[in-house]
């Protein structure tokens, strides 16, 4: 009894023997002969070798080069179209606007860049301004936002977080939206004029909403106080960002796309992971199964031209775009795939070719080689 | 409690704390202040007998915790990058959200060590209340206490099988001669009892002790950790000093046996003690992988560096290249911008917290959680089991798994380490005759026939008659020999069965007596009892008896020593009672057949010895009573006119600190010299008359390694003479002879000397251990100065060993040679296969051993260390001139040798044979070159006659010189310096007590085990770590880097697109624990291809799986892998409107797959666990992401993780391009695995294709195999048991003279290369 309580101290593995009640838990210590201990569990063991993974290769190259075909003519059955308005040459009708910029003109300017489409567009047709070199993923840009604030947090509304320094406040009143990301929004103003070849001027119908993520619209952004029926009131005691011409509430006039929760703003703020990119800014709907949404001819696109991209040498551009499954054209994944699968079958060829040459020496004839 | 000033207290703590630091202490008995306030109290200074193991108390556990853990690197590392992420400029993330990593480890750190400390706080709690009885004056008599209120000064009361809670000076005990036993085995693990006795003439031993009469002021040494050391004097109080030694401790933990109760005055308590004292924790090694880790991890600092720097650079550059100030560059609050050269400067830090999990921190992590799971692994292998110790292997050092695969030089000890060191009694030789005990050998040779049927029901199963003994049996019953047959086998289960009683088996114990010798013995008895002359035959057995310090305990004391545990073995094991019944009779039962058998054997043999043989018969016949169970006869003059019944001397059993000592007691038993009772002054022999004879012992001069000898100091009862009777090594002895002994005898004193010596040289060619035994006749003059010497000796508390010694010097010199003995020192169960299994592992085998050159040469053949057709270079020489020379020739001849091109397809090998002082001068600094690479070129190398002190210098020779990693093996305490020196040691629990293997870092019970730890868990342990370790590196840098390329595409400004929670869960949850169980689990050969093909183990010598170039191949794939991850999703989502986290989201999956993969072409053989880690892991990826992704809206900004996964897995580009870029990154990786299995196989993946066939074509592929490349198999063939002389066939015994040419007949001859140091061992 005694000599086991002091065999309590065994467990501190400061006396490690046992103790002479040994010979009472004979065969005590005898560790279990199951398969999980002595390591002996049923296993398969795959042999890494040419004859047995040259299926694997065929069948990757089999699967891969159909998906790359697919993947290819989908992308190429994507109509996009593209077109720079930056202004950076002196020919282009956007020189003088690029020219005298300034984030606080009051007075706009505007353009008008014509273009002719060569396709008609059949479908929904996405228009998109691009940015180029614009480093909306600078870790101190990314971070220069509240997100409370932005979910209709009257607290952060009237208190923004410190990540929005030094856009937090102006002039001792709160900004809102904060951060640098709202300050620096994309505010040209695109419109699309169809120049029918009899001459009259039509202009495209977008829509502005439905460009955001839903989730975004109707969860993560919310305007303060809940309802959006009266949003300046919501508003009050803010200043819009500096850069800003007009405050948050008056960035639409439909209240279900106004304040925080108006579209262009939410996907402003889903900050880009490259510098060079594209944001969703209109969609044009189509309206009949008859004719095409954009038919082939001559069109015009109008910009009030605000946004400064000299700054950062950026450009700008509008895309149009008719989008598929797979999202945008963009023809690397297809030829990816179709290139992967090549290389897949011709290993695959060359290990049968090593399988037939040393396939018979990798197997038991080998040992004493 | 009174107020005192502070001042006061002051003094006090100081005066303590001088108390507590001198070199010797006074301490007086408590008694007289009792219950007096603590200040008056002698003893007050020392500490009381509670223990306390606890690292930390109640409150201060934060802080105290907190601090132990900063002492990691590692952590401060974690710290260093949460504080710079809360500086404003450098931060890469929310700076709270970097807290978390440090504070996740701390906790989990935090809880285990209070977990820990709980558990310690509970033993301590136990053993503090464990109660013992303390003398109280008050009550006058001894009441019941706790531990934890002894203090010291205090008389405790220790009872029969009680464990002793304080160290107790002993001072009284029941047995009337003041002695008492006490086991030792929680301290040292020695289970035999070791006696202590009481303080002599300090106390009037009255039947009851009185402690209120002690008087006297202890003096003793300040408190140490040696356990075999303590000097103290009580000093009386008419200045009368009286010295004790360890002697009369009584060492807390320790348990009282055989001994009614001792009262001992407690001298040390709580944390003073020795026990508490040698308390120290675990072992701390680091392992050479761990070294090559660290060297690696800087690696990976300095690509941290170069990676952080670029990045400073990059940002730098971009800012200068920007024309104006864009929108998208944040000013810090008062609207500035930091110049490009300071963002660039800031930049860099923010790199760093960026990147920081390029330097593996939860690698160590990780590396702890493996070596845990190898660890239980090795425990729990039921072939590293011992049945007959109970023992698993215990792996004490536990963080040196992975060394075992990479072992190059193992040293191995002999004695007990090879062998069992369970000694038998072969031969003797007496007054220069030799007596060759050919019956004994038979007996052990068929006990040596392997045990095909190991549960034999012993009564019924028909058996074949052995053949070997039982050729000439015409006349004795075929069941008989049946019957013993069985018993034998039951009988050695029985004795093993109670392993704790030293030598119980029969086996070892039972010696058939030399009927020459015990015709010799009977002449001699009947002839000295009329003329009172003591003849050297019968001086020679009470030697082998007396001289000793074998502790006889009776049957009775066994059973009370064992109480505890009695019941459960009954009703456990009932057959085990049950055989112990039977194994006597049978055993015993055996002899006398053997008896009735032999003469007629004789007779039909019929040579010299018939007469003999017929002239010895009829006493056996008379004096065996006709008792056909034997109960009582050892020894054929059976006790009959026994006048102590009670003990037979069947009830007796030793206890000997040595089992030589042991042998050599039951050697004598067998002859009639019953060693019945030893006191500390005196012994009891029963001569083979029936006579007891008490002789007074004087003095016993103990055992030293210096002097390797011992000697007992006793007064003939008879003839009152004092005699010394010493026993030792040969050389030890021989020079110590003086004049020729009974000069009755016509032979000369020289002839006997020379005689003895060359039966010695026989012995040890046999391999069987020698020991001289002498006497001496001491005049009563002499002795009385010699007592004077002695007890001044003995007084002495400086140099007291010395001292000591000088006595005994003094005293043993002139002796008389009275014979010799060889005790065989079998070899342990498949010692030979395994060594041979080592070498073709690649190991070099070194055999180190104290015994003589011819004995270690002939084991060495005998466990196959050295081959027949081996060259054998023996090294033996005077003086270092000659050394010199004999080195510098033989490495000349072993490298003209091995450089010899007809020499390259022989087998042959060289083996060097060195002993002691030669290997002292070649291991000067001056030759230690030469030395060293002459063994290097040897197969194996065999050191002889070394001390402990030389065993571990060799060890650290090679280990410096050669660079090599080493394993000691050994099993005793003179192998501990050894163990220590070695990158393993490796202790074996024997018969030699436990300090081996509490230096150890492994401890095995067989030196077979050392077979399958070494190849096959070696070998799993050191791949598994090693890539696991590789891959930690690789996961690390390849995840990281992701992150690094999209600084090329965020102007170098430190963004991670993945969120931050889910970088932390990917290291932390995703893909933490599919490496853990790859490196605890993975089999990359099966363990009976490992042990089959011992070759594989060549893997992990030197470099082996863990190789700078792999390290550098998988950082370049780590690096290839993390571009085809991070290029192929930019390429896919180029200039599109994916933003920053969503674009994070396929890279964060694409990873995840590509590491899970990559680890899954790595493990080598799916269980279960494999499938449903992994798959666990992507399915918990995917849950917790998604569910993180579901619920968090507005959280952890930027990130704003909102159904970010869920809209990516709805779009079927993800899909496509997940399975892209996981085919592409894993792409070159499987095709090299696969071209290298096909093209080149490595003899692993060879091994792996053999294990997927059958059973019987495996087994003759593994053959084939070793036969092509170790030649293994020709030598294999011959793999038998050892040859040995006891296998000589009965025949040949009668046909030659007992003396020396038989024994001479498997004499060896060593081959030797280079004229000038030819000499043949044995002149």
């Amino acid at each position: 009894m005694m000599a086991s309580s002091y065999n309590a101290k065994d467990e501190d593995g400061h006396i490690t023997v046992s103790g002479p009640g040994g010979g009472g838990t004979l065969r005590g210590k005898k560790p279990e002969n199951t398969a999980f201990k002595q390591q002996r569990l049923p296993a398969w063991q795959p042999i890494l070798t040419a004859g047995t993974v040259l299926p694997a290769f065929f069948i990757i190259g089999l699967i891969f080069i159909p998906i790359g075909i697919g993947l290819y003519v989908t992308s190429n059955n994507i109509k996009e179209f593209e077109i720079d308005y930056t202004g950076v040459d002196m020919s282009s009708p956007c020189f003088n606007c690029s020219q005298n910029f300034s984030w606080n003109s009051t007075r706009p300017c505007t353009c008008t860049v014509p273009f002719y489409l060569e396709q008609p567009y059949e479908s929904n047709v996405f228009m998109y301004y691009g940015l180029s070199n614009f480093y909306q993923n600078h870790r101190r840009y990314v971070k220069s936002r509240d997100d409370s604030q932005l979910n209709g947090n009257v607290d952060s509304l009237k208190e923004p977080s410190k990540e929005c320094e030094p856009y937090a406040k102006h002039d001792g009143k709160p900004i809102a939206p904060c951060g640098a990301i709202a300050n620096s929004m994309f505010n040209d103003t695109l419109e699309l004029f169809y120049n029918d070849p009899n001459g009259t001027r039509v202009q495209i119908p977008l829509t502005n909403t439905g460009i955001a993520w839903w989730t975004d619209k109707h969860v993560k952004f919310r305007n303060p106080g809940g309802d959006s029926s009266n949003i300046t009131a919501s508003f009050q005691g803010t200043s819009k960002p500096v850069n800003w011409r007009k405050p948050v509430y008056e960035l639409d006039t439909a209240a279900d796309n106004n304040g925080f929760i108006n579209e262009d703003f939410i996907v402003w703020m889903r900050t880009a992971a490259l510098p060079t990119f594209r944001k969703l800014y209109r969609i044009i709907n189509k309206t009949s199964s008859m004719v095409p949404t954009l038919p082939r001819g001559n069109y015009t696109l109008e910009v009030v031209y605000n946004y400064p991209v000299r700054s950062f040498e950026g450009r700008k551009r509008m895309i149009l775009s008719t989008i598929s499954w797979m999202g945008g054209k963009n023809p690397f994944l297809g030829i990816a795939y179709i290139t992967v699968g090549s290389v897949c079958f011709f290993l695959g060829v060359v290990l049968l070719i090593i399988h037939h040459k040393c396939g018979n020496r990798s197997n038991s004839a080998d040992i004493s080689n | 409690m009174t107020w005192r000033s502070p001042l006061a207290l002051v003094r006090e703590a100081l005066r303590g704390q001088r108390a507590r630091e001198k070199d010797l202490r006074n301490l007086a008995s408590n008694l007289p202040y009792e219950g007096l306030e603590k200040g008056k109290q002698p003893n007050r200074y020392f500490p009381g007998n509670a223990i306390k193991t606890t690292k930390y108390t109640l409150l201060l556990f934060i802080p105290m915790n907190l601090f132990e853990q900063f002492h990691r690197l590692a952590n401060i590392y974690f710290v260093g990058l949460a504080i710079l992420n809360f500086v404003p400029v450098v931060n890469a993330f929310q700076p709270e959200v970097a807290l978390i990593p440090i504070c996740v480890i701390l906790c989990l750190t935090a809880l285990k060590d209070a977990w820990e400390d709980f558990r310690r706080y509970q033993s301590d709690r136990k053993l503090n209340n464990t109660p013992c009885l303390i003398y109280s004056r008050k009550e006058k008599q001894f009441v019941e206490r706790r531990w934890k209120d002894v203090r010291v000064g205090d008389f405790v009361r220790v009872v029969c099988n009680e464990i002793v809670p304080a160290d107790l000076l002993l001072l009284h005990t029941s047995d009337p001669s003041g002695v008492c036993h006490i086991e030792t085995s929680n301290l040292d693990g020695e289970t035999n009892l070791k006696l202590r006795r009481t303080m002599s003439g300090l106390c009037i031993s009255h039947p009851v002790f009185e402690p209120e009469s002690f008087n006297s002021v202890v003096v003793c040494e300040k408190p140490n950790n040696n356990l075999n050391h303590f000097k103290c004097y009580a000093e009386k109080p008419d200045k009368e000093k009286v010295g004790a030694g360890i002697e009369s401790l009584l060492l807390r933990g320790c348990t009282v046996r055989n001994t009614d109760h001792a009262v001992g005055f407690v001298v040390y308590a709580g944390h003073e003690t020795k026990s508490m004292l040698n308390n120290n924790g675990p072992r701390y090694k680091r392992s050479k992988l761990e070294r090559k880790l660290n060297i690696n991890v800087f690696f990976c600092v300095i690509l941290l560096f170069t990676m952080c720097l670029i990045g400073a650079l990059g940002h730098f550059l971009w800012l200068q290249a920007l024309p104006v100030v864009p929108p998208f560059l944040v000013p810090d609050s008062n609207g500035h911008l930091d110049s490009p050269s300071l963002s660039g400067f800031y930049m860099f830090f923010t790199m760093i917290i960026l990147l920081q999990v390029l330097i593996p921190i939860s690698l160590y992590v990780s590396i702890e959680l493996v070596k845990i799971g190898q660890i239980f692994f090795i425990t729990n292998d039921i072939d590293l089991y011992d049945e007959d110790t109970d023992s698993r292997v215990q792996c004490k050092a536990l963080n040196i798994t992975e060394d075992l695969g990479q072992i190059e030089y193992i040293f191995s000890d002999k004695t007990g380490t090879l062998t069992e060191n369970k000694m038998v009694f072969r031969r003797c030789s007496i007054m220069g005759t030799e007596y060759p005990h050919k019956e004994n050998a038979i007996r052990l040779a068929v006990l040596e026939e392997p045990e095909s049927e190991e549960d034999i029901i012993f009564d019924h199963v028909p058996q074949p008659p052995n053949t070997r003994w039982s050729l000439d049996t015409e006349d004795t019953n075929p069941e008989d020999t049946q019957h013993h047959h069985g018993s034998w086998r039951k009988s050695k289960v029985a004795g093993t069965a109670q392993s704790n009683v030293a030598f119980s088996s029969p086996l070892e114990t039972e010696v058939i007596p030399d009927r020459k010798l015990l015709q010799q013995i009977s002449r001699a008895e009947s002839s000295s009892s009329s003329s009172q002359k003591i003849d050297p035959y019968l001086d020679f057995f009470l030697a082998l008896a007396i001289c000793n310090t074998v502790v006889v305990s009776m049957a009775t004391a066994q059973r009370q020593r064992t109480s505890e545990s009695l019941h459960s073995r009954q009703t456990n094991n009932p057959l085990n009672t049950l055989s112990n019944l039977v194994k006597k009779p049978g055993s015993l039962h055996r002899i006398f057949t053997f008896w009735q058998r032999k003469p007629k054997r004789n007779r039909t043999i019929s040579e010299d010895s018939v007469t003999e043989g017929d002239d010895f018969n009829p006493p056996v016949k008379t004096e065996e009573p006709g008792d056909i169970n034997g109960l009582q006869t050892c020894s054929l003059y059976a006790p009959s006119q026994c006048n102590m019944p009670a003990t037979t001397s069947d009830n007796l059993s030793y206890e000997a600190e040595s089992p030589d000592e042991a042998a050599l007691v039951y050697a004598a038993k067998a002859y009639g010299f019953t060693l019945l009772a030893r006191t500390h002054d005196s012994v009891t022999v029963r001569l083979p008359s029936g006579e007891d004879l008490v002789f007074e012992v004087l003095d016993t001069l103990t055992f030293d390694p210096i002097r390797k000898r011992m000697s007992i100091l006793v007064r003939h009862p008879i003839t009152k003479k004092f005699v010394l009777y010493t026993k030792g090594a040969d050389y030890a002895i021989m020079e110590l002879l003086g004049t020729p002994y009974a000069e009755h005898l016509s032979g000369s004193q020289k002839n006997i000397a020379a005689d003895t010596q060359h039966h010695l040289d026989c012995y040890a060619k046999e391999g069987l251990r020698t020991l001289c035994f002498t006497k001496k006749i001491v005049s009563d003059k002499m002795y009385e100065s010699w007592l004077v010497n002695r007890r001044r000796a003995l007084a002495a508390i400086d140099n007291r060993e010395e001292l000591v010694m000088d006595t005994a010097v003094q005293l043993e010199t002139n002796l008389s040679l009275l014979g010799a003995t060889g005790i065989e020192d079998r070899l342990q169960e498949s010692v030979p296969d395994t060594i041979v299994a080592l070498r073709e592992a690649g190991i070099q085998v070194w055999v180190l051993t104290g015994d003589k050159p011819e004995t270690a040469v002939n084991i060495g053949y005998a466990c196959r260390l050295l081959e027949d057709e081996d060259l054998v270079i023996n090294m033996s020489c005077k003086n270092k001139l000659t050394c010199t020379s004999i080195l510098d020739c033989t490495l000349e001849e072993v490298r003209r040798y091995s450089e010899d091109p007809r020499n390259v397809d022989t087998t042959q090998d060289i083996s060097l044979v060195i002993d002691g002082r030669t290997l002292t001068m070649a291991l000067s600094s001056d030759l230690q070159d030469r030395f060293v690479d002459l063994a290097k070129r040897c197969r194996s190398v065999l050191c002889c006659r070394v001390t402990p002190l030389q065993k571990s210098r060799v060890v650290k020779v090679v280990r410096e010189k050669l660079k090599v990693m080493t394993l000691a093996v050994g099993d005793g305490a003179n192998d501990v310096n050894m163990i220590q020196a070695a990158d393993i040691g490796i202790g074996i629990s024997g018969q030699e007590g436990m300090q081996a293997v509490m230096a150890s870092d492994f401890a095995i019970s067989r030196f077979r085990h050392l077979k399958k730890l070494l190849l096959v868990h070696g070998h799993w342990c050191y791949t598994r770590l090693a890539n696991m370790i590789i891959y930690f590196f690789y996961k690390n840098v390849a995840y990281v880097n992701l992150l690094f390329w999209y600084q090329f595409f965020c102007g170098f400004s430190g963004t991670a697109m993945i969120d931050y929670w889910l970088m932390i869960f990917f290291n932390l949850f995703f893909t933490s624990v599919p490496p853990i169980m790859f490196g605890i689990m993975d089999n990359d050969v099966s363990a009976e291809m490992l042990l089959g093909v011992p070759e594989l183990y060549r893997m992990g010598q030197g470099a082996g799986a863990y190789k700078f170039s792999t390290f550098w191949v998988s950082m370049l794939d780590a690096f290839y892998q993390s571009l085809v991850c991070f290029f192929i999703p930019y390429l896919a989502y180029q200039d599109s409107d994916i933003d920053v986290f969503t674009f994070g989201t396929p890279l964060n999956t694409i990873s995840l797959f590509t590491i899970l993969l990559h680890l899954s072409i790595e493990i080598k053989a799916w269980t279960v666990i494999h499938w449903v880690i992994i798959l666990g892991s992507v399915v918990l990826y995917f849950i917790v992401t998604l569910a993180y992704s579901g619920l968090c809206i507005t959280c952890n900004p930027p990130s704003n993780p909102y159904w970010i996964l869920q809209s990516q897995m709805a779009d079927p580009m993800f899909y496509l391009i997940c399975i892209l870029t996981t085919v592409v990154a894993l792409l070159p990786r499987y095709i090299f695995h696969v071209l290298r299995n096909s093209i080149a196989p490595s003899p692993l993946a060879q091994a792996r294709h053999l294990d997927r066939l059958d059973p019987s074509t495996k087994s003759e592929l593994i053959k084939e195999w070793r036969s092509f490349r170790g030649g293994g198999q020709v030598k294999r063939s011959r793999l038998s048991t050892p040859p040995s002389p006891t296998l000589e066939t009965p025949v040949d015994i009668h046909l030659q003279s007992p003396i020396s040419s038989d024994v001479m007949g498997d004499e060896f001859i060593l081959n030797v290369i280079t004229e000038n140091y030819q000499r043949p061992l044995h002149t």
